[in-house]
């Protein structure tokens, strides 16, 4: 079992657990991911690590109710453990150690995208930064972020907070300005966000990392549930990721098979009997 | 008494009703049944049914036991060599092996060992025998990786010889093939577990949630954490896909997460359960072993599944699958196209699969395997209608341990290259058998080189440490 040291609410949908698992703290890296499983009964699922502190052994994630085990994730308090807790998995993320980089976070990616900054100013990488959300209230790790990059640029869809828009439209602008200062961007978010950042760096050659996070069983390289095709080659996101190439990804594919479950999703959200407040509804 | 020629059949679940469950399919033997057709064993004085057994189960004996009625001492000898009874007698091939040497079999029809050894097993299990079983002086400490048969194997032989031994599980149970692949139907997932337990009160330690060659490494293992050898028993777990147009199209599953999704996350329980699988209506399989087997028969369980079809490039004479599974699949009315191999998976036009381009085969000259080779018909290009296809042309080993493990051989399939016999690697103190050297293979053959395996392990940690007290 493992133990949930630390619960704290991001925004209404989106907490942020420390989870005590000494095994996966020793030896994970920015860019790698873990699998968990809340119940006996429950399916796996990956998140990336957020954060991860040796010494303590423990590891930092960030979680958003979108379906059923997030939910039920959501739920658990302090005190309270995982059934199952395996990592660190995938590959470290390639970063660069000198430059300037655009590292963008849509949503929830801000936290995938965050060890990563950190890890880049730690190494004296000179880091952009642009978080956004649907509105200022969703908006996370807005501190932490502020705290690692040189600058922190932040958009709302709803002009509630920052840049009114899209943190494509943060990027579009930079790239306008300064694109020749820029020497790689770094994006993590919804697919169609990231889609949009790599069709906008395409005509500028400049090199686009991005982390996905596809529908996964084992995690390990065993079921190619994951498989996506990068350049050309069909890859297992758990094994040859999460981190790609985004010029290179095929993203039309990436985004149709991560729709692959969305009527069981919703039927599992309706069925569920967790005795939530409102229901899983 | 004349003896009886044929064996005492065994019962089993109707296929009309039991293609509406997941409920074993054989009901094993009743204690009558088992006497009956132990009865039937000519007890020769050389036992030529030893010979093909893998793990050296004293087969006579136990066989001469069931009919004195003594079904404990019968299972505590069966025990002695063969830690995992239960499993073995459910899936092993004993037509290949045990079976295939039984005097009997030259006239008759040979015993029915496998379904002996099984009735031993479950009479045990369910009477909760204990065996005896008290460490001897402490020789070591051993790490196994992988919870499959070759791992499990090696841990109870390991354990035997006084060692302390902990198995290292990626998923989160333990049993690999036997609880990811193998369909409840035909190995029950709680005989796994009861056997797997015997291990454990017998002092195995089992860690689920760790991957080693990322959680730990081999180095760190036979480093700062300590152990005199290690077993690689990992299996050969990576999917092969055919490589043609339309593969990753939303509904096309390897055979591996298919399997996966249905018996160790018991998808077929979904929402009670939290993982979903969606076959819709009619599926394809692509493969003829025992895999593409399982998979066709656990689709045929499926709500909403219409049609379950075997798709294989060669004859049912080729076949590599069992013909006792072969025979159950035709029971539950899987479809067979033989002769056929797919070109392409069609999109429906919203990315889902809407049928699979195939064309005809014959059989030419044989080839390497000794099987015939198939040639495609030109022009005899054909549709089967499905909108679910299942790849299940076979798996190679995991890369994640030979990339993380310097110095550790592999060939150029990703097999580990180790010593037949020993299991010994190209890095002292690292052995490793099963599918992980043999590509993907039986459980029996696992069991049988986790079980040589052990034996070298022992004997290289005795001399190591005769030269160091030296």
């Amino acid at each position: 079992m493992y133990k949930i040291l630390k619960k704290r609410k991001l925004n209404p949908v989106t907490h942020l657990f420390v989870v005590h698992a000494p095994l996966v703290a020793r030896r994970a890296e920015p860019g790698q991911f873990v699998i968990l499983r809340v119940r006996p009964e429950g399916e796996r699922i990956p998140l990336t690590i957020c954060d991860y502190d040796r010494s303590e052994g423990t590891i930092t994630i960030v979680a958003q109710e979108v379906g059923k085990t997030t939910r039920l994730l959501g739920r658990l308090e302090e005190g309270d453990s995982l059934v199952d807790f395996v990592g660190p998995l995938g590959k470290p993320a390639p970063l660069p150690d000198e430059g300037h980089v655009v590292a963008i976070g849509g949503g929830i990616g801000a936290a995938p995208v965050y060890p990563k900054v950190r890890a880049m100013h730690e190494r004296g990488v000179r880091v952009t930064g642009i978080i956004g959300a649907r509105t200022a209230e969703l908006l996370i790790l807005e501190e932490e972020m502020a705290a690692v990059c040189d600058r922190l640029f932040v958009a709302t869809d709803d002009g509630t907070k920052g840049y009114h828009g899209f943190v494509t439209g943060v990027l579009e602008r930079l790239l306008r300005e300064e694109a020749e200062d820029i020497d790689e961007v770094l994006a993590v978010g919804p697919m169609v966000m990231m889609r949009a950042v790599a069709d906008m760096t395409r005509p500028y050659g400049i090199r686009t990392m991005i982390s996905v996070d596809p529908i996964m069983v084992d995690g390990t390289g065993m079921c190619g549930a994951c498989r996506l095709t990068v350049g050309g080659k069909t890859r297992f996101a758990c094994v040859d990721g999460p981190t790609f190439d985004a010029h290179e990804v095929d993203f039309e594919e990436a985004i149709r098979r991560s729709r692959m479950y969305v009527e069981e999703q919703q039927l599992a959200l309706h069925t569920c009997s967790c005795g939530g407040d409102e229901g899983c509804r | 008494m004349p003896v009886r020629g044929t064996r005492v059949p065994m019962p089993e679940q109707d296929p009309a009703e039991r293609i509406h469950n997941f409920d074993e399919v054989p009901f094993g033997y009743s204690p009558e049944q088992a006497v009956e057709e132990a009865s039937r064993c000519l007890s020769c004085k050389k036992p030529a049914c030893e010979s093909g057994c893998p793990v050296e189960v004293r087969i006579r004996d136990m066989i001469g036991l069931i009919r004195e009625r003594r079904f404990a001492d019968a299972y505590f000898l069966v025990k002695e060599t063969n830690s995992l009874p239960a499993i073995c007698g459910r899936v092993c091939p004993q037509e290949e092996q045990c079976e295939k040497y039984c005097i009997m079999g030259k006239k008759h029809e040979p015993i029915a060992i496998g379904r002996l050894e099984r009735f031993v097993a479950d009479f045990a299990l369910r009477e909760g025998l204990r065996e005896d079983f008290t460490p001897g002086d402490r020789q070591g400490w051993v790490a196994v990786v992988g919870s499959g048969p070759a791992g499990l194997t090696a841990a109870g032989d390991l354990r035997r010889l006084g060692y302390e031994v902990t198995v290292f599980e990626a998923l989160h149970a333990p049993g690999g093939v036997l609880i990811y692949g193998i369909p409840e139907f035909r190995l029950p997932k709680r005989v796994v577990a009861a056997e797997i337990e015997t291990l454990r009160d017998m002092g195995v330690e089992i860690r689920t949630n760790v991957v080693v060659g990322k959680t730990v490494t081999v180095d760190e293992l036979l480093g700062d954490l300590g152990y005199d050898a290690v077993f690689l028993g990992t299996g050969a777990g990576l999917p092969n896909f055919l490589g043609i147009p339309g593969e990753n199209l939303n509904g096309v599953y390897s055979a591996n997460e298919f399997l996966t999704r249905v018996n160790l996350m018991r998808a077929y329980l979904f929402p009670e359960w939290d993982t979903p699988i969606k076959p819709r209506r009619r599926v394809a399989v692509l493969g003829g072993g025992n895999v593409a087997m399982d998979a066709a028969r656990c689709a045929r369980r499926l709500r909403g599944v219409e049609s379950s079809t075997i798709v294989y490039r060669r004859s049912r004479k080729e076949m590599p699958a069992r013909v006792e599974e072969i025979h159950h699949a035709e029971e539950e009315g899987i479809r067979f196209e033989l002769l056929t191999n797919p070109v392409r998976i069609l999109d429906d036009g919203q990315g889902w699969v809407a049928g699979m381009e195939c064309i005809r085969m014959e059989l030419g000259e044989p080839d390497a395997s000794g099987r015939r080779r198939p040639i495609p018909i030109p022009g005899s290009e054909f549709v089967i209608e499905c909108d679910t296809v299942v790849v299940a042309i076979g798996t190679t080993p995991n890369p994640l341990i030979a990339q993380t493990t310097p110095g550790l051989e592999v060939n150029r399939w990703g097999c580990v290259v180790a010593e037949p016999g020993t299991g010994q690697t190209s890095r002292e103190g690292v052995f490793a058998g099963g599918d992980v050297v043999t590509g993907a293979a039986t459980v029996i053959l696992a069991m049988g080189a986790g079980k040589q395996a052990a034996v070298a392990i022992d004997r290289y940690i005795q001399e190591k440490r005769k030269k160091g007290a030296r």
